[in-house]
């Protein structure tokens, strides 16, 4: 075992959280608040090559490996999760769906202006009816020989307003059931779609989340990634590789509001001495430490193997559950140890735990990371 | 027109800072090495110059064993075209500068730029040293530096203003504040890329220190800061008087 980063894995996380620390921070409770979208910082972003460091340069991406994306996810998470959801979605649902699964047309037209960041991804997968349970997808993709005509609505979708590029999931062969499902290249353009109003989020306001309707929207044939009816599996195995993100996104969560928490029991005094010198306060921070480094094992093991080319899908649920429950508990006790300062918005642990509460629920609930877990346990 | 930048590896400026041996040096176990932030600047500005095709290439070189090519790779990542590494532990200023002045001889660079002070030792020599032993002039307190129709002009921090001069290749500038507004994050791209440019190594000769360290020792902590209700000045004049004992 080597638990050493590479020099290059080094610079990733420094270049990350520097970026993170100098840029992001400035206006992360003000973008919170007003639910704005961080056009400037994805721009950065982009130049920076973070929105597809993990495409083979072949497809004008970064090269970078699953450690190096889950120590930049960390960084960029502990201040500001809604750059970093940006950041996932592009990554490791759209841009990785792309690169692993389309052909070489589809890279060379969509996966390269996604990959240098010049356009952003959404995968639209979750409907008003249909989260969890994928199986039923009640937008249509009729087959009406050489294209694809599309009628539904999604929901809850990351990068849904600004994303040029959509990766839908849509039912061809309802009577086939979730072997009927195809996934689509949709142009944001494309006549007939519409987007539903900004979400009103709890936490990750900064992020648009948004409905997204289709309207006989026109889809050329050649725009289906696989053969006809591979769309849930695609679905299945891209949101292996997106839980990973997601659960380096809890873990940044977590240890930001675990910095923050240490830092402020150093400073804050009670009862004649700071707080960090009562054991209240020093075995919560040892209870939240411990949590937070077993969670960045859980995601490392799982970028670890996605790296080694090895089964990654359990241990991607592994790391995504556990990141999750504890960034919330985490957060909670950082809210706790901050006392009324941690309940105003300056001292940021509040919204973190706002933002740790969102990674229970989306990419997998933590229900669904247990069925994956439990099945795999229990199988014969 | 090429720039070399001279590199300090020096201790991340959150370290906490410990001696061993007696004192006499730094406890170099656990420290996370980064560019000295003025080169780092200095670095910054010889880019900005580059990509504006005012200058054709930018080096970087550094004195130090084989654990400071973590920070020449950064430099490469950020967008230097080569870096050098001389082969020495170097014991003070003295030994860097003159190790880089026996380098220089078979360069051909029109502008050299070292950061004002590193900020480990503060010496704030090496600059000057190198220029003076390089047979090369310098120019102090360079707060900006810029290229117009293949003129160097440079701006230099003085009593109470500032000057502009005009400089002609090859010198030294050492450089301060000002140089340029923030170091550059390297991009995913130039990190990858730092793999595949030069990383030249080269054994130093034989140059004795001037000076050794007889001991170090760290400062008082900072005492706290004490709040006094507005509502009563006796509290404040006693704390003043007899405490702090400035009245």
């Amino acid at each position: 075992m080597n638990f050493n980063f590479t020099e290059e894995q080094l610079m990733i996380q420094q270049a990350a959280r520097d970026f993170a620390q100098r840029e992001l921070i400035k206006d992360v409770i003000e973008r919170d608040e007003k639910a704005e979208y961080p056009t400037q910082h994805v721009k950065t972003m982009a130049e920076l090559g973070f929105l597809g460091m993990l495409v083979d340069p072949r497809w004008d991406g970064g090269g970078m490996d699953t450690v190096s994306y889950v120590l930049a996810m960390e960084e960029i998470s502990k201040v500001d999760a809604s750059c970093s959801v940006i950041m996932s979605v592009n990554n490791s649902l759209v841009c990785y769906g792309l690169e692993a699964f389309g052909n070489d047309v589809q890279r060379e037209k969509y996966l390269k202006p996604l990959a240098r960041g010049e356009k952003i991804g959404a995968f639209l997968l979750s409907e008003p009816e249909a989260g969890s349970d994928a199986t039923r997808q009640h937008t249509l993709a009729e087959d009406k020989g050489d294209y694809y005509l599309v009628n539904g609505t999604k929901n809850w979708i990351t990068n849904g307003n600004t994303a040029g590029t959509y990766l839908v999931i849509a039912q061809t062969h309802p009577e086939k059931g979730h072997k009927g499902i195809n996934c689509l290249i949709v142009d944001r353009n494309s006549e007939g779609i519409s987007v539903g109003p900004h979400e009103n989020k709890m936490g990750m306001r900064s992020s648009d989340t948004h409905s997204v309707m289709f309207t006989d929207v026109k889809v050329p044939k050649e725009n289906r990634i696989g053969e006809d009816g591979f769309g849930f599996k695609f679905a299945m195995k891209t949101l292996e590789g997106g839980r990973i993100g997601i659960a380096a996104q809890a873990l940044g969560i977590a240890s930001g509001a675990l910095e923050r928490a240490v830092q402020y029991a150093k400073e804050r005094k009670a009862f004649g001495t700071v707080i960090a010198n009562h054991q209240a306060i020093a075995f919560k921070l040892a209870d939240m430490a411990v949590k937070v480094e077993n969670a960045r094992n859980l995601c490392l093991k799982a970028a670890w193997l996605k790296d080694q080319h090895l089964p990654y899908g359990v241990a991607s649920s592994y790391a995504k559950y556990y990141a999750a429950e504890i960034a919330m508990e985490v957060t909670t006790q950082a809210v706790q140890i901050h006392g009324g300062y941690g309940y105003v918005k300056e001292y940021h642990v509040e919204r973190l735990m706002r933002e740790a509460k969102l990674t229970q629920i989306y990419e997998g609930t933590s229900e669904i990371q247990q069925i994956v877990i439990s099945r795999d346990l229990l199988k014969d | 027109m090429k720039i070399l930048v001279c590199m300090s590896n020096v201790p991340d400026t959150t370290t906490k800072v410990r001696f061993t041996d007696g004192n006499t040096r730094l406890d170099a176990a656990g420290i996370q090495w980064i560019i000295n932030p003025w080169d780092e600047l200095a670095l910054t500005r010889a880019l900005e110059l580059k990509d504006a095709g005012a200058i054709s290439a930018v080096e970087v070189i550094n004195v130090g064993p084989a654990l400071t090519e973590a920070t020449l790779r950064k430099a490469l990542a950020i967008g230097a075209d080569k870096a050098w590494r001389i082969d020495a532990e170097t014991a003070d200023g003295y030994q860097v500068a003159q190790l880089l002045a026996q380098w220089l001889k078979d360069q051909a660079f029109d502008i050299l730029l070292a950061g004002v002070e590193s900020s480990d030792y503060n010496s704030s020599g090496v600059g000057i040293m190198l220029a003076a032993l390089a047979g090369i002039p310098s120019v102090s307190n360079v707060s900006g530096l810029s290229i117009e129709g293949g003129q160097v002009i440079l701006k230099r921090e003085i009593e109470g203003g500032q000057q502009q001069l005009k400089a002609h290749g090859p010198f030294l500038a050492v450089v301060q504040k000002g140089i340029a507004l923030e170091p550059r994050i390297p991009s995913m791209r130039g990190i990858m890329t730092a793999r595949t440019k030069p990383l030249e190594v080269v054994p130093a000769h034989p140059v004795a220190a001037r000076t050794a360290y007889q001991a170090f020792s760290l400062p008082q902590p900072k005492g706290s800061c004490r709040m006094v209700d507005p509502e009563q000045p006796d509290e404040l004049f006693r704390l003043l008087h007899e405490e702090a004992r400035v009245i």
